[in-house]
Parts: structure tokens; sequence; C-alpha cells
């Protein structure tokens, strides 16, 4: 974790989580069920023209296929008013048809075909009516929360039963077993680190590293423990440390389990897990003294992909393109990271390679990149 | 039209213009050691348009900045590299015009997706900006089925003696050369593209460099290297066209026609050892490189475009311009006629660990055909020339620059991939 961040993510999470319990208005929506959808636009356009089959359209999500019968490659955006950019397809080449879903709602807009790409293009007004209706009444969406939800109550009681495990270690001076359980209990924290990062003040207690913690405060948590184990080889004081670590593990688990995530959280927090991989565990600095990164890494791979798959019946509907990405990108992550196994566990950071971590890192750009296009998509 | 430029493209252009000119009367009046010629648009924020038969980058005037990139394709597959090369042409093709990366921008898209734009060029203009692609040799393995269409002139170079190499830092499948006035201008454009590319290619290693060291123009005046000489007095310019033809430009019946109206690119990195270099005399050091320090002219010679007279002697018998000197090492009279178009930069990557800069030169060159250019060129310096005790070449590429991109249809490379 990283403290002044975290932080500032849990105010905003909670401020996102606040405004989709009060049920939205706030611009997000959906397609509503009361008005009929329409099939798709056609767009017909050319060096010169840029026809659209309608001027009024029924608030929410519409399709626009774009056929260029033009000679030169051309683009076709909506535009609200300022030339705000509601949705666009670009790359048009002449001869074919792209399609490209865009969600309105009520007002009035303007279509523009762009040949050549360039200048403000080729203009016609398009009007919007009706109403849509909040992103939570979306059957999908409000089925994907409780699908997380389930996620995180499944894993939550693992994180329990093994940190009581590793506690109780600690706590008797086995400092092998410990060992041998402080990369475990971890896997079953990092899969859901987005959700306790919410609840700001304890995930610092359970996770803070050394040089997380600010002045007068006291050093606590996995870190603290993984720290006397391998570098100080002397855990006979710590049985206050392991009982403060199961007290706040305790509470977290129950906070947890309370909350509902809204789809963007899930969507946000998918994309920061693999920022968790990107500056924390390829660098090694989650786990300096015992280098048991790779565990994390999994973990953090696992709970990205549990997230996404929770969001799936929506991503399929809305941007399947983007779904299939992901699911090459998730393969190729963890294929990548595959190699690295050893027993049941995995490599030490330290047993790594500078080329070995680049093409983790590579790995990781390449499904992060698609991964941070999910809460737009899920927010439409 | 406001909303998709990162500036009012007119207005603010043109009074850049004008600001652009006082400051530099100013910098003449304080510097005005040696007689110059004022710079001309060479430091404006107007945009070089990016279509057309040749890339732009090469015969452009050489702006002050650059940010140098190599990657490595790390997809196995044909089709998503070509495709990539799509987006990175569309997107060059705005960043060049002084737009953002992508059609939504910096922050004119959603509020829950991440801006398609990085947004530090956000309000900057062009600045000049250039995007020059090219493809090492190693992309034609057997990867992506191209190995029949390598050319024979992007061969690997020979090692030169005195050579110190280091592979993280030499080769990649492709590179992109930006060129602008402005250093963010020209980072925010890497960075872009390095963004567009997550997942299919991966950076090898870059290079900032913040000064040119070559005036590819004749409006431009001589800058100088890190040793303090002027460099590129004799440099191939935008006005030789003949020259241009015969050097530079591929032509049909060189190569596979892919390349035709393409052009070579070979890059060194070479550290220089500036320290010692500054206790060394300057008598020694106007006889190491065979020119005067402070106006370039040849040892020969009174002004700065004097041809050196390599055949002349002083009252010892021995030639003016010594056997082991830079400048007669370089003339293209040994190489038969042989001339490069240089278009390297300083760079100072900080300092070593033992209180030294980390500095020199990126030497970058573009040609017709490197084996009878660059290779015969260096095969001379590398053997003989007594800069070398000063400098190191610690970092090698070549790399066939396609022909430029002609309308918003095509993209680069578009012809190697068909």
């Amino acid at each position: 974790m990283r403290t002044t961040p975290a932080v500032a993510v849990a105010v905003v999470s909670l401020g996102l989580l606040a405004a989709a319990c009060s049920g939205g208005g706030d611009g997000t929506s959906a397609t509503s069920g009361g008005a009929a959808k329409p099939g798709k636009i056609a767009v017909a356009a050319s060096d010169t023209d840029c026809k659209v089959a309608t001027s009024q359209l029924p608030a929410g999500t519409s399709t626009f296929s774009v056929t260029n019968n033009g000679s030169k490659v051309t683009e076709f955006y909506v535009y609200a008013a300022g030339d705000r950019v509601m949705g666009e397809v670009e790359n048009v080449v002449p001869g074919l048809t792209r399609d490209v879903i865009i969600e309105l709602p009520a007002g009035s807009y303007q279509t523009a075909c762009k040949p050549g790409m360039i200048g403000d293009g080729i203009r016609n007004a398009l009007t919007v009516t009706g109403t849509s209706a909040p992103l939570t009444d979306n059957a999908k969406l409000a089925d994907a929360t409780a699908s997380y939800k389930r996620y995180v109550q499944s894993q939550s009681e693992t994180l329990l039963t093994k940190t009581q495990e590793f506690v109780d270690a600690v706590k008797a001076g086995d400092v092998d077993k410990a060992k041998a359980l402080f990369p475990v209990a971890r896997t079953y924290w990092e899969r859901i680190e987005p959700v306790a990062e919410v609840f700001g003040d304890l995930d610092p207690a359970i996770d803070a590293r050394e040089n997380d913690v600010e002045p007068g405060q006291e050093w606590t948590g996995f870190h603290k423990i993984e720290k006397d184990l391998w570098v100080e080889k002397d855990i006979s004081k710590d049985g206050p440390l392991a009982d403060k670590l199961i007290a706040d593990v305790t509470t977290i688990v129950q906070k947890a389990n309370a909350a509902t995530l809204s789809p963007v959280q899930l969507a946000n927090g998918a994309k920061e897990l693999l920022d968790e991989v990107a500056t924390g565990k390829i660098t090694g600095e989650e786990d300096r003294y015992s280098h048991t990164d790779l565990w994390d890494f999994d973990a953090n791979l696992q709970g990205s992909q549990a997230a996404v798959q929770s969001l799936r019946p929506v991503l399929d509907e809305r941007d399947p393109d983007l779904a299939k990405t992901l699911d090459d990108k998730f393969a190729a992550a963890e294929a990548a990271l595959e190699q690295y196994r050893q027993g049941d566990g995995w490599k030490l950071h330290n047993e790594l390679t500078k080329d070995d971590l680049k093409k983790l890192s590579d790995a990781i750009n390449a499904l992060a990149e698609p991964i941070s296009k999910v809460a737009a998509v899920v927010a439409q | 039209m406001s909303r998709i430029s990162r500036r009012g493209l007119l207005g603010m252009g043109a009074a850049g213009v004008a600001g652009v000119a006082a400051a530099g009367a100013g910098a003449l009046a304080t510097r005005a050691l040696i007689e110059e010629p004022a710079a001309h648009a060479e430091s404006t924020g107007d945009p070089y348009p990016f279509y057309g038969r040749n890339q732009a980058g090469i015969t452009t005037p050489a702006q002050d900045r650059l940010h140098f990139v190599a990657f490595d394709v790390i997809t196995s597959k044909r089709e998503e590299l070509a495709d990539l090369l799509q987006k990175w042409t569309a997107a060059a093709a705005r960043m060049t015009q002084g737009r953002d990366a992508g059609p939504f921008g910096s922050v004119g898209g959603p509020l829950e997706a991440p801006p398609d734009d990085t947004g530090e060029a956000l309000g900057l203009p062009a600045s000049g900006l250039t995007l020059t692609i090219g493809f090492g040799s190693s992309l034609f393995d057997k990867r992506f089925g191209l190995a029949d269409r390598r050319p024979a002139a992007l061969a690997d170079l020979p090692a030169f003696p005195g050579d110190e190499l280091s592979p993280d830092i030499s080769g990649g499948d492709i590179c992109m050369q930006a060129c602008a006035h402005d250093p963010q201008v020209a980072v925010h454009a890497i960075r872009n593209l390095a963004r567009i590319g997550f997942g299919r290619v991966s950076v090898r290693y870059s290079q900032l460099g913040f000064g040119r060291t070559s005036s590819t123009s004749r409006a431009q005046t001589t800058p100088r290297n890190l040793l303090g000489f002027k460099d590129g007095t004799a440099n191939i310019k935008l006005e030789d066209t003949s020259m241009l033809r015969d050097y530079v430009w591929a032509a049909p019946g060189d190569g596979p026609a892919w390349m035709d109206g393409g052009s070579y690119l070979v890059t060194r990195k070479i550290r220089m050892h500036v320290e010692t270099w500054d206790r060394t005399s300057l008598g020694e050091q106007e006889t190491i490189f065979g020119r005067d320090k402070g106006k370039g002219a040849p040892l020969t010679g009174h002004a700065e475009f004097d041809e050196p007279d390599l055949a002349k002697t002083g009252p010892d018998g021995q030639p003016v311009i010594p056997a082991d000197s830079h400048v007669r090492l370089a003339h293209p009279s040994l190489h038969g006629g042989a001339r490069l178009l240089r278009r390297g930069y300083n760079y100072v990557d900080g300092s070593d660990g033992l209180g030294r800069l980390d500095a020199g030169l990126f030497f970058m060159a573009y040609q017709r055909d490197p084996r009878k250019q660059f290779v015969p060129i260096q095969t001379e310096l590398a053997a003989k020339d007594k800069l070398n005790e000063y400098i190191q070449h610690i970092s090698s590429g070549v790399f066939a620059c396609p022909p430029g991109v002609t309308d918003a249809g095509d993209y680069w490379g578009r012809a190697l991939f068909s």
C-alpha cells in the first residue's frame, strides 16, 4: 500500500459509494426499460456528405454504423454543446463500415464526419429526447456488485483463518511456520485490498511498510512482523503486534462484508490492484525482507481478474472487443508469471533477473492499459 | 477546432515568432564574440507538415531538442504490429500539428476514463515537432515474416576498434526520433506513443538530447558540441538537393521498393571524457580537430566554410591539417565523396558516480547506404582519430527509416507490411 494516496482514494471511493447509493442522477445512466431501443443508426459518409439516418433519438445507448463511401479516411463524432465529445470512431477507411456505441442523455447534439480526418467536419443536428434510468437500476450491473460481494466474502473468510494461523505461529515463537504462513495469509489480503483501502486508517495499521509510517505513529502489521522474522530474527516480543494484527483484520473483514462497491469502484479496484503490482511488487518494495513479492503479485492479479469477471456481462454487452482484449492480456500476464512458480509458491523476488522483471512489467502494462478503460464503459 | 487544438493556432503562432526574434537579438548582443547570421524560423512554435514523400525530421532544420526511443516488439502477431503502426501514425499526425494524441484529448473525455492524451503539452504549440520512425534489423527475423524484405543496406555494423558497446542501449526493433524546440513537447510525444504501444512494444532504451550539434539548413548557424567545437560545418543540408539525392534518400533499385524515398539511420552514443579534454591546451585541441575553435575555420583557412586544404604543409614539412586530425579522416575526399547527413544531439545524463559528467554526443546520421558511407568513414576514424583519447562509443544502432506517410489513408511502413 501507499499511505498518502490510499487515504485520498478512500475519500474519493466513499464519495462514489454515496453517489451510487443515492440512486445516481449525476449524469451516469443506462438505457431505460421504457424507451424502445433503436436499431443501428446508419451513417453514410462521403467526401462531401454525412447522412445520419435519423435526427431524433430516444435517450440511452445507440449504435451508429458508419459507412465510408468516400475516397478519404474519415472519422465520426457526436458532440454535445461546446464540442464535448460524447463518442467517436476514428480511421474509417474508404469502403469500410465501423460501429460505435454512444450513450446520449436527452439534449441537443451535433454529428460530424471528418473526411481526411481534419477540420471541423460536416455537421448535422441530433436531438435526443426522453429519460434514461440511473446506472444501478441496470440488472447486470446490480448483479456485478452482488457477485463481487460474494467473492469478497469468500476471500475474507480465508483471510481470517490464515491470519489467525500466522498470528498463532508468531505467538508460539515458531519462526519457520510463521515464515511459511506469511505469504499465504497475505495472498487473501492482496486479492481484496481495494476493498480494504476504502477503510483508510485500518489499511496502514495492517499493511504499512517502514517508510510509510509517519513520525509519532507506531509501525504495526504484517511488514513489522516480516522484518522481525527475516531481519531481526527475533519475534519473542511480537505477541502484542500479532494480537493487534488479527484484531485489525477482523474489523476490516466485518466492514468489507458490510460494504457494497459500486460498478465504477469495482472497475477502479481492478486497475488499482495492477497499479500495486507495477509500483510495489515488480520493484520488490512490498516484501523487502522476505522477498515473497510474487505471492502478492499473483494475488493482485487474481483479485483484479475477479473484479473484472463480475463486470463481465456488462462488458460483453457494451464493449465485447475490450472484454476479449482483457481475456488475452490476463492470460498473457498469468503465463508470464507462471514461469516463476516453485513448489506450492513462487520464486523469490531477488532470484529474478532484471530481464525477467522487465517481461513481467511489460505484461502488466499490456493489461493495465485496457483495464483503465473499464470504468468508463460501466459508467456509460 | 479550438477544442482539439492545444492552442489558438494563428494568433499565438505569430506572437511566438515575434517573441523569439526579439529574444534572439538579445542573445546575440551579449554573446557577439563572433559574427554569425541570426537564426531564422528555428525556434518558433509552428508545425512542420506530417505528410510527404519523405519523412519529416531528416532534412527538417534540426530542432533544439531530442527524445529518441528504441522499442522491442513484444507481440508475436504481425497484424497487431501493423495495427500499432496505424495507431502511431494517426497519433503522430495529430501531435506534430500541435493537437492531442487522441480524439478526446487531455481533458475532453469522460470523467471515468483516463484521458487519451497525457496532458503535459496542453497549451503548448506544435514547437516544430517531427516524429521519424525506423526499423532495426532484428525486426526482420522470423517473427513477422519480414525476413525476405530486409534491405541489404540494413546490415549490422562491423565491430570498430575501441567500441565499448552496451547491448542495453543498442539496437532495437523500432526506433522513434522526436525532435522539437521544446523538450516537453518531444517527451510528451514519445510518452504517448509508448503508452499506445503497451502490450505490443516495450521501451528498450530512450535518450534525451538537449542541444543540436548539427545544422541541416543553410539558414541555421553551426552549433557546438560539448568539446566546444563547431560540429557539422560540412554537413549535408536541406538546400543541397543533389547531395540529398546521392547520399541521403534510398532510390528505386537500391533495395526493396518499400524503402524508396526512405533513409538509413545510424545512431552511436558517444561518451565524451570532458574533464580530461578541458585540461588539454587550446593548440592541442585545434590540432586534434584540424579546425580553429573560435570560428570553426580549417587550420588552412580563415572562415568556417573555407574548404580544408589537406595537401598544405607547414614550415616543418608536415601537413598543416595533421594526418590524424578529425577533419581530415572524416573528409569526403578520403571516402570517394561519401557524406552523411548528421543530426546529433548533446546529452548529459547526470553524473557518473565518480564526480564526472556523464556527457557526450548522441550521434545520428542519415544516409542512403551505411555500408558505403558510415562504415568506411568510421573505420578510418576508429583506427586513427586522435580524438579517440577523449571519446568512447557506448551504443550503436542501425535503422531503415521508410519513406514518408503520403496522406491520412497511409501509415508508417504500409508498403513493408502489405
